[in-house]
């Protein structure tokens, strides 16, 4: 499992399932200054049952590099006392999470808004693209950025 | 020399995920670098026909088409990302 601390921030890049309740406690333990966390799990949809898998391709260090620096930019700008990114690479199962972002504060604003900040650059910066393969067996298309995820990113 | 790296749609019509290249020394942005790509042959002309939308990035940082190459060592190319 790669991954890579940040000045306080925890970014991994994997092809394995992570466990939120794991994570979550791993920026809580042995501390009580916490006041509130947020957790973001971005899940693989089956598209109406068109989808049998979504693939995942990311360019290896720049990922890591690219999610740690909006992870720094977040953590300039909001009052976190914690703050993990990961995302998942490979074939990734309608039901199976992909992303997972998690932000602790002493308040609750500044973990709801540093959360919602890192998915929106996330899904804007960082190198990932996803491509359908569908039940019929066939591959389908790449996956087109959206308009509306860098108009997202946008009110940052 | 110089690393060029491709991924997605960009790397299935270049036709490899990536190769080394001696650069001429008149290319010294990334916009001169995307129009010497697609003479490079059909594949290229292919994959970079549309070389507005595609993102580029110097030693792994994003970098817009207006940028200075420099003495980057590892060029990408890849089309707007789709993570999250």
């Amino acid at each position: 499992m790669q991954g890579r601390s940040v000045h306080g921030a925890t970014i991994r890049i994997q092809r394995d399932p992570f466990d939120v309740p794991a994570e979550t406690a791993r920026l809580t333990a042995g501390r009580a200054d916490i006041g509130g966390i947020v957790a973001f799990t971005g899940l693989c949809r089956d598209e109406g049952g068109r989808l049998r898998a979504l693939e995942l391709e990311h360019y290896p260090g720049m990922a890591e590099d690219e999610i740690g620096r909006v992870a720094q930019t977040a953590l300039a700008r909001w009052p976190l006392l914690g703050l993990t990114a990961i995302h998942r690479f490979g074939m990734i199962a309608p039901g199976e999470d992909i992303v997972l972002v998690i932000a602790a504060s002493a308040h609750r604003r500044a973990a709801f808004e540093a959360a919602d900040f890192m998915m929106d650059y996330l899904k804007t910066r960082a190198p990932f693209w996803k491509r359908e393969h569908l039940i019929d067996g066939s591959i389908g298309a790449w996956v087109e950025a959206k308009a509306e995820d860098d108009t997202a990113a946008a009110r940052w | 020399m110089t690393k060029l790296v491709y991924f997605a749609w960009v790397r299935e019509r270049v036709g490899k995920p990536e190769e080394t290249v001696d650069l001429p020394a008149s290319i010294t942005t990334v916009a001169a670098l995307l129009d010497w790509q697609k003479t490079r042959g059909e594949e290229y002309a292919y994959a970079f026909e549309h070389a507005s939308v595609i993102r580029v990035a110097l030693d792994k940082t994003h970098a817009p088409h207006d940028a200075a190459l420099g003495d980057a060592r590892e060029i990408a190319f890849f089309p707007p990302m789709t993570g999250g």
